[in-house]
């Protein structure tokens, strides 16, 4: 924390009361990241995040002619229209560059990616390293493009990098169902007769124009964080794309307002780490805690599959040897026996018990109520049924079925039972061994 | 220019070095379609350094070459998480993993900028001209004494190891990672983990780029590891051919680069620009060089390739043409009958190629066959009805739709199966030429 900073003063800045300049800027830098946000929707869904990787490190080269052409031609070399145009001209220079390199040579996107990226900002290096030389220029303005300085803008400046901005959150809206159609199924739209090819250059424009208008307030470097993480982050919510792309802007300006805020606060938080970092922590969040697509619910849904499964074989093994009791000892044997962890004795236990399928006993036993040897007879039924199935119609071994019959068993149609049963009648000796005897006896 | 062995000799060799070393294991990250991982590790090792800074309290300390390489291995080991886990396109799951790394290192070097004498700006560019021989000797015989090696930069110790364990890594280790280069299953089906193949390259990848960003910059770093490996997969399809050439191609664009540093500027009088970013230049201008001209593969030899094809098509549908008249009874076309039986083709081209290549004789306006013309016209038109048979026979094509994919087929390097001695129109299909 930085002692010169008051509590009051970062409520201030963080709701706009804190001058019209700071207040333009994190305006400016929020309505950024939406559009980055919308805009890389379309780029991860095409399945082209990387590219923007690659405009943004080749606009260097631009800025750098630019100032230096600026310079020539007698204009002010710092004007931020002027290095934007260039900046945006040498971004679709690499783009071209990119498509040429996959089309005409034997090399893929990744490596075409990968060599636009270092060679254009090679060559920019090498142009700032002769700009700094000639000190009479001056060129102290042209590295708050690399790392970005979201603080320092002026009004004019802001008010251009949320024009374009509005640009790039305005084409998409007018061509959203075009762009939606290439993203999900271009091969189709290409049949449909769509002008695929230029509906792709309209995405690549779009990301050139977000990372230019990105370049003065999150640098270049971490221009193409705000274009890659937001929609990732979001699609871990959706399935829907115009849900995904609401969700995506939303991150994408949550992190631009706090990142522009939090700078304007700390004088050493840059605008542009502040951001990408939100934009992580948005994206971590929705990695672990995302209801379907989520790490924590994967693993709730495997939790729970693995618990039915052991249930399932409980109760057939109960079914196939006849009992309807199991003493607490008997009952861990059993769990061990099917080969499962003796941690899975309580929680199978309980499980049982909530689905009415056992009555819990005193002393840790239980014993199976009606429902539960109807479940154990219906298991056991599709376990032989599995087994039948896979000996006949997928032709492997006998003696290696049961294996793969554990895995199957809880997934199966109606219209498959139904065809299985009749051939299960007609030849009663494809039964398999009963579960318990067999697991006891291997 | 003028070479001093003070000013240049280290800076070359450390630019040398970075560029066979990152060359060298590029070869493995383009055939892997992992170009971008050098990309994605150069920029994540930044919070290591920093992180590594902070607690070493120094930097001429091993600690920070080791928090680098912690930090590049996290980083292939997030995108793999980011990627399995949380079910993200390849692309995307690395540009969230670095940028995320990148942030924090940048922030972290705000955060401890009093504390730390770095900044992102030399991760970047690298200082190859601070590289500079204090206590230099005056002959070749003195420069192994203790003395003058005492003057020997640090990073230059650290990029000869480097060098020396990519060289032993990728040299014990070639025939392995060949096989999970080229096909992950069959190395797996052998008894080969790739994925600790591929754990271990992104380690030695993330020492790499550490032991040599500090001296050439992260920039220079990345397009060695993909620029001089490309270059060289234009040029050959063997792998082991593929490296050499990628050190070719490392060591020539190291040189030219260096020298176009100071000397290309030196025309205009212009003081010298950056040397590492001269050397990435340098290898996107000889992969350029590659595209367009690969003996095989470039740009050039492609057209030229398609042309000489297109020219043999020209002729073998020219000699047809003439075969079938000649089966009709009439030995002798005129240009005019042909460009009917052609329609939109370069006749009077085909047929000053086919007499210039002895198929053909001209007499007037009236062209004929001559004894090798005939001989190849049998041969094409053998090859159009064994086809047409095979497309009515095999691939169950009406009689009356097969002519115009047998016009195809027939210009086939593959020869046509076996067949009876009539096409589907009841033609006769003659007989292979004696010679062949």
């Amino acid at each position: 924390m930085n002692p010169g900073t008051s509590i009051t003063e970062v409520l201030e800045i963080l709701t706009f009361r804190s001058g019209f300049n700071t207040t333009v800027v994190i305006g400016g830098t929020a309505l950024l990241g939406l559009a980055a946000g919308v805009v890389g929707v379309f780029a991860l869904l095409r399945k082209r995040s990387l590219l923007a990787d690659a405009v943004s490190h080749a606009t260097l080269p631009g800025i750098a002619i630019a100032f230096l052409t600026a310079g020539l031609l007698g204009m002010e070399p710092r004007s931020l229209p002027v290095l934007l145009l260039g900046a945006a001209i040498s971004g679709l220079a690499g783009t071209g560059a990119i498509h040429l390199i996959v089309h005409h040579s034997r090399l893929r996107e990744d490596a075409a990616i990968g060599i636009v990226l270092s060679v254009f900002f090679g060559l920019g290096i090498v142009l700032l390293s002769y700009i700094q030389s000639e000190a009479a220029t001056g060129s102290a303005g042209l590295n708050a493009f690399i790392y970005g300085q979201a603080a320092t803008m002026r009004t004019a400046d802001v008010l251009l990098m949320g024009a374009i901005a509005a640009v790039s959150i305005a084409l998409p809206a007018v061509l959203h169902k075009e762009l939606a159609l290439v993203c999900f199924n271009a091969d189709f739209a290409r049949v449909d007769g769509w002008p695929v090819a230029r509906l792709d250059l309209v995405i690549v424009a779009l990301i050139v124009l977000v990372t230019v208008a990105g370049l003065q307030a999150v640098g270049l470097l971490m221009v193409v964080a705000l274009l890659i993480i937001p929609p990732a982050a979001a699609r871990f919510w959706t399935e829907r794309l115009w849900v995904l792309l609401v969700l995506s802007g939303f991150v994408g300006a949550a992190s631009g307002y706090a990142g522009a805020a939090i700078s304007a606060a700390f004088p050493n938080r840059p605008a542009g780490a502040v951001i990408v970092l939100t934009a992580g922590f948005f994206f971590a969040v929705s990695m672990f805690a995302a209801p379907r697509r989520g790490i924590a619910a994967a693993l709730i849904r495997r939790a729970r599959l693995r618990l039915r499964i052991v249930c399932d074989h409980v109760v057939e093994a109960m079914h196939d040897a006849g009992v309807d009791e199991l003493a607490r000892t008997d009952f861990a044997d059993l769990i061990g026996n099917l080969g499962w962890s003796p941690r899975l004795v309580a929680p199978v236990r309980l499980v049982l018990a909530q689905q009415r399928l056992a009555r819990p006993r005193p002393g840790g036993g239980l014993s199976l109520t009606e429902a539960g040897r109807a479940r154990g007879r219906r298991v056991s039924r599709n376990h032989a049924l599995w087994t039948r199935y896979l000996i006949t119609h997928a032709d492997i071994a006998p003696s290696h079925v049961d294996w793969s019959v554990d895995q199957v068993e809880h997934a199966l149609s109606a219209e498959l039972i139904a065809r299985l049963e009749a051939d299960l009648a007609a030849n009663p000796a494809a039964r398999p061994e009963p579960r318990a005897a067999k697991k006891a006896s291997a | 220019m003028n070479f001093s062995v003070a000013l240049d000799l280290f800076p070359l060799l450390s630019g040398l070095l970075a560029a066979t070393t990152c060359a060298l294991l590029g070869n493995f990250l383009v055939l892997r379609k992992l170009s971008l991982m050098g990309d994605a590790i150069s920029h994540s090792v930044l919070p290591g350094l920093v992180a590594a800074f902070v607690l070493a309290g120094s930097r001429n300390s091993g600690v920070m070459f080791l928090g680098a390489a912690a930090a590049g291995v996290f980083t292939a080991v997030l995108v793999e998480i980011i990627k399995k886990l949380g079910r993200v396109e390849p692309g995307a799951a690395m540009g969230v993993a670095f940028s995320v790394l990148f942030a924090l290192g940048v922030l972290l070097i705000e955060q401890f900028a009093r504390q730390v004498d770095l900044d992102a700006d030399c991760v970047l560019h690298g200082q190859l001209e601070g590289l500079v021989w204090y206590g230099h000797p005056e002959t070749w015989r003195d420069a192994f004494t203790p003395q003058s090696l005492a003057g020997v930069p640090r990073e230059i110790w650290t990029q000869l190891g480097m060098l020396a364990g990519a060289a032993l890594f990728v040299g014990v280790l070639f025939k392995e990672l060949r096989i999970a280069a080229f096909d992950a299953g069959l190395a797996t089906a052998l008894g080969i983990n790739a994925s600790a193949m591929h754990f271990a390259l992104m380690v030695v990848v993330a020492a790499a780029t550490v032991a040599s960003f500090e001296a050439v910059g992260s920039i220079l770093v990345i397009a060695m590891l993909i620029c001089p490996a490309a270059t060289a997969r234009l040029l050959t399809d063997r792998l082991a051919t593929q490296v050499w050439l990628s050190l070719a191609a490392a060591v020539l664009s190291t040189v030219a680069g260096y020298t176009g540093a100071s000397a290309i500027p030196a025309l205009f009088n212009l003081p010298a620009v950056s040397a590492a970013g001269s050397m990435t230049v340098a290898s996107g201008v000889l992969l350029v060089v590659a595209i367009v001209a690969a003996p095989r593969y470039g740009v050039i030899a492609r057209v030229l390739h398609r042309r000489s094809l297109a020219r043999r098509v020209l002729i073998d549908d020219l000699l047809g043409v003439l075969f079938r008249q000649r089966e009709a009874g009439e030995p002798e076309s005129s240009i005019q009958e042909l460009a009917a039986a052609m329609p939109g083709r370069a006749v009077p081209e085909a047929v000053t190629l086919a007499t210039q290549a002895g198929l053909v004789s001209r007499a007037g306006a009236r062209v004929a066959l001559t004894e090798p013309g005939i001989e190849r016209g049998v041969d094409i038109i053998r090859r159009h009805r064994l086809w047409e048979h095979y497309l009515v026979e095999r691939a169950g094509f009406r009689p009356d739709h097969v002519h115009d994919p047998a016009e195809v087929l027939e210009h086939l390097e593959t020869s046509p199966p076996e067949g009876p001695v009539a096409d589907p129109h009841g033609r006769e299909i003659p007989s292979p030429p004696a010679s062949s």
